[in-house]
């Protein structure tokens, strides 16, 4: 069992047995195997279960490739307002003390907590024929819900936090140190920001426009009830995994559900490559600062 | 500055990349009208529309577009009146597209007599479906009121096929017990003890029964016809019951929406297609009732034979029977609120 | 401090705070705003109607139990995870460490079809516990099983820093002190994680309570018994029952904001109770 150890560091006097030890590891794994590792092999099991000559014809279907297009332009619309309200947000409440800062935080995590199927909901009561703006909305032929504007409204309600979480506690962290000597130094804000907040935060940016394309791509709940279920219309690639596992075609609904989980693995690939950047960011700034203290 | 230019580049692209996307959403040229459904009409309409679109080509030289929507049919007229804006609509019972006419006003209140049956170009009714070799030895309605035989149905609220069935049993009680209602609502109540899952759509029920859950799927003749030739003559079998339901899922154009999509031709053509030779063929290859009768002669050896009563002999009509049964506080909430 | 505050030379607080608040308005606030005031017309007594329903009281009792019992699941095993993931090292610790995240980056559409097939009557592990009598999915253990996959990463994520952080020279005064191990992990270990446990709970337990993707497929639905909130509110939507699914919304936003205070107190609570563990040391 060499490869079983205490993370180095750790004195004896602090260290569990080894069989202690074993089983915490054994019951940890079997858990995540359990809840994680199994329902992911599941989807790539019944996915290529039937023959990759179905999976292919799964995924090359025109409703398919149509879902996929539809996913994509929510996404291509949500993420970048998003990102640069995230940026705006993290910039405001980072680098400012104001009143409330709170309150605004708690409102930007709000869409986090509030159920999927609630988000839906309130932008059917708002938009949907009989609710408030549905009469005037109608007169003047707009379509928002059961029409692709409704579906990009709730991703970027479902999608609005991601950004701006992942870069506050970045820039509280870093402080207004870096930019104050830039802008002593006669740059212009924007300069300052593209040239010295920007490459601070690219890896936490990085981070959270991959999260936020992963969620956006995913959501489910909430475009189920603004949708209205148009096939080849108003179908993203969640929906179509529901609806052609409604219609018996388990092989076609995981094989969709299959590309939707390999971008959630890239995802999670992603994540661990910018935090591996950060890290090492971080450790060059701190070497950097180190050196200089020596000097 | 490459910097700059870094970021510019990724946002050309992001842009030229939306503007793909949203040039593939096709608002294309074709005119297009949009079928809104029920649940079990999937694979009729798929077809339907492939040969509609093939004979409207043919006679019309136009390319056209038909787009379906499908779900348990309460649900799918909930997003009719809420602004999904159906050209047609092709549901399961009369009482929903009423509900359509009366709340959206999208067309005349008498629209049921714009195409011949009261606007039903098919039929169908309910019959079980049950586990092959019928191990809990299934008959006759009364053997799914008994007790540890699981019934699976979709819900009444949500779904047209769900609503036949209550209906079908609650009939069947009413001849057994000579029209005591007490007695059918007990008699009902005992069934709907016995349902574990209550899907919103008669699909969903059918993917349930499917995977194993339930002894018995009351169920749409044409949804049960399917599962069994097409997923399993070895795992299924059809029970027909003494009396059922006469089951009619009507169609008819929204007039205002095809008007203001311009397509009034098409939906109306649409529609027609289902009542001619075509489109009759069609009904019965997927196992719906086709109400043109020599088409019904040739198919009938497919179709159980089933002793039917109409929704207007026993219950007076949809409007009466959705008021007593499925309403708030009805019948429906009384049984399955206890 | 008050009122001699420095003007910041940092450029842009007109500019951001307009596009944050601007942006928050329109997409958040300006909904809420709407909904709540439909919602003031509404008598009370509907209202009681809807929320004190025998059917709605049954949701809502499955959302919060089932929530409950898999948040309180998902945090004795996060922490286990969290610290067998910081302690030890073994072949394939990186892996596992990436992979705890997944359940964020999952849709929960594919969750949700690919549990109910693990669990099902025939499926991989449904064939054990079915054996074992559990019925495993279209239960209201399906929802359990759903929800404790939904709030995995929360406790992890929330504990794994702090143990990170934590100092073994503590411990090892524990123990120099003649503290047993156990003893060194209740008295010292466990009231410096305490906090972050209490918060990533009440995160797992928040977005457990307004999960609908992953439940939809595997709690077949029941009225009274494996139906939750959330698809409760779905079927009075389908229901047209539009007054209905608004109150329920109503609720369940309340609640929301509820937690939300709560997790950001708890939040506050845990640095300061950090901060000050710092000043002692």
């Amino acid at each position: 069992m060499s490869g079983i150890s205490q993370t180095p560091g750790n004195s004896r006097s602090v260290n569990e047995s080894l069989p202690v030890r074993m089983l915490l590891i054994f019951t940890a794994l079997l858990f995540l195997v359990l809840f994680l590792i199994l329902p992911l092999v599941a989807v790539f099991y019944n996915a290529f279960h039937e023959g990759l000559p179905v999976y292919k014809q799964a995924i090359t279907d025109p409703a398919t490739i149509h879902a996929v297009i539809l996913t994509f332009l929510a996404v291509f619309c949500a993420v970048p307002l998003n990102c640069a309200f995230g940026v705006a947000a993290a910039w405001a409440i980072s680098k400012f003390r104001f009143r409330g800062k709170n309150a605004l935080i708690t409102l930007i995590d709000l869409p986090l907590t509030v159920s999927p199927v609630v988000s839906g909901t309130i932008f059917i009561l708002i938009f949907g024929a009989h609710g408030l703006l549905g009469p005037w909305l109608s007169a003047h032929n707009i379509k928002i819900i059961f029409a692709i504007p409704g579906i990009v409204l709730v991703t970027i309600f479902v999608t609005l936090p991601f950004v701006a979480r992942e870069l506050l506690p970045v820039m509280t962290a870093q402080g207004n140190f870096d930019e104050e000597a830039a802008l002593t130094l006669g740059a212009s804000g924007w300069k300052t920001f593209l040239r010295i907040t920007l490459p601070n935060i690219r890896w936490g940016l990085f981070y959270g426009v991959v999260l936020s394309v992963a969620r956006a791509m995913g959501e489910f709940g909430a475009v189920s009830v603004v949708s209205g279920h148009i096939r080849g219309k108003t179908i993203t690639m969640p929906l179509h995994v529901e609806i052609l596992y409604n219609e018996y075609n388990f092989a076609a609904a995981f094989a969709v559900a299959s590309l939707l989980t390999f971008v959630s693995i890239m995802t999670l690939g992603l994540k661990k490559y910018a935090e591996v950047k950060t890290a090492r960011q971080n450790k060059e700034l701190e070497d950097f600062m180190t050196e200089k203290r020596m000097l | 500055m490459k910097k700059m230019s870094g970021v510019c580049a990724l946002v050309m692209l992001w842009i030229f990349l939306t503007l793909i996307c949203s040039q593939q959403m096709g608002y294309a040229a074709d005119r297009e009208i949009l079928n809104v459904s029920y649940d079990p009409t999937r694979e009729l309409y798929r077809d339907v529309n492939e040969v509609f679109i093939a004979y409207w080509k043919s006679v019309h030289n136009e390319n056209i577009q038909v787009r379906q929507s499908h779900g348990g049919a309460g649900k799918q007229a909930r997003a009719v009146i809420d602004g999904l804006e159906a050209d047609v609509v092709t549901l399961a019972l009369a009482y929903d597209i009423d509900a359509i006419a009366r709340i959206a006003k999208l067309m005349p209140a008498d629209w049921q007599s714009r195409l011949p049956n009261n606007s039903c170009p098919y039929t169908s009714t309910i019959i079980f479906l049950v586990r092959k070799g019928n191990p809990k030895n299934i008959r006759d309605w009364d053997d799914l009121a008994k007790p540890g035989v699981q019934v699976i149905t979709p819900n009444p609220k949500t779904s047209g096929g769900a609503r036949w069935n209550f209906l079908a049993a609650w009939g069947y009680a009413l001849d057994k017990w000579g029209k005591d209602e007490q007695k059918a609502q007990e008699f009902v109540g005992k069934i709907f003890k016995n349902v574990p899952v209550l899907d919103t759509g008669a699909r969903g029920s059918t993917t349930t029964f499917l995977r194993g859950i339930g002894d018995v799927f009351i169920s749409w003749e044409n949804e049960a016809l399917l599962a069994v030739n097409k997923l399993g003559k070895e795992q299924l079998e059809i029970v027909v019951p003494s009396v059922s339901i006469m089951a009619e899922p009507p169609v008819t154009v929204m007039t205002q929406n095809a008007e203001k999509h311009g397509v009034t031709d098409i939906a109306q053509g649409y529609l027609e297609f289902l009542y001619t030779e075509k489109g009759q063929e069609l009904c019965a290859k997927h196992y719906y009732r086709p109400s043109m009768p020599n088409v019904l002669e040739k198919y009938k050896n497919q179709f159980p034979r089933v002793k039917t009563f109409s929704i207007d002999e026993y219950f007076g009509g949809w409007a009466a029977a959705q008021k007593k049964f499925f309403a708030d506080q009805g019948v429906f909430d009384q049984i399955y609120g206890n | 401090m008050a009122g001699k505050r420095k003007k910041s030379v940092i450029p842009g607080f007109g500019l951001t705070m307009g596009i944050t608040t601007g942006y928050l308005g329109l997409i958040v606030l300006f909904p809420l705003a709407c909904l709540f005031f439909q919602t003031l017309d509404v008598s009370l007594d509907t209202v009681q109607k809807t929320v004190f329903s025998g059917r709605a009281l049954a949701a809502f009792g499955l959302s919060f139990g089932a929530s409950f019992a898999a948040a309180c699941v998902n945090t004795v095993f996060g922490f286990l995870v969290a610290w067998v993931l910081v302690r030890y090292t073994f072949p394939g610790r990186f892996l596992v460490d990436a992979m705890v995240d997944l359940p964020f980056a999952l849709p929960t559409a594919v969750a949700g079809i690919s549990l109910t097939f693990l669990y099902a009557q025939n499926g991989w592990l449904g064939k054990f516990l079915y054996g074992l009598g559990i019925p495993s999915v279209y239960s209201r253990i399906g929802v359990f099983i759903a929800l404790i996959f939904i709030g995995l990463p929360f406790v992890v994520r929330t504990v794994q820093p702090v143990l990170v952080n934590f100092d073994t020279q503590v411990e090892e005064a524990a123990a120099s002190l003649g503290a047993s191990r156990f003893k060194a992990f209740t008295r010292v270990i466990m009231p410096e994680v305490l906090p972050s446990a209490i918060t990533g709970f009440a995160l797992a337990f928040a977005r457990a309570l307004g999960e609908y993707g992953s439940v939809v497929f595997i709690s077949g639905n029941m009225p009274h018994r494996t139906e939750i909130v959330p698809l409760l509110i779905m079927t009075r939507l389908e229901e047209y029952d539009y007054l209905g699914a608004q109150i329920l919304a109503v609720v369940m936003l309340v609640l929301s904001f509820c937690f939300l205070f709560l997790i950001n107190f708890l939040q506050y609570w845990g640095q300061r109770h950090h901060r000050m563990q710092e000043c002692v040391a």
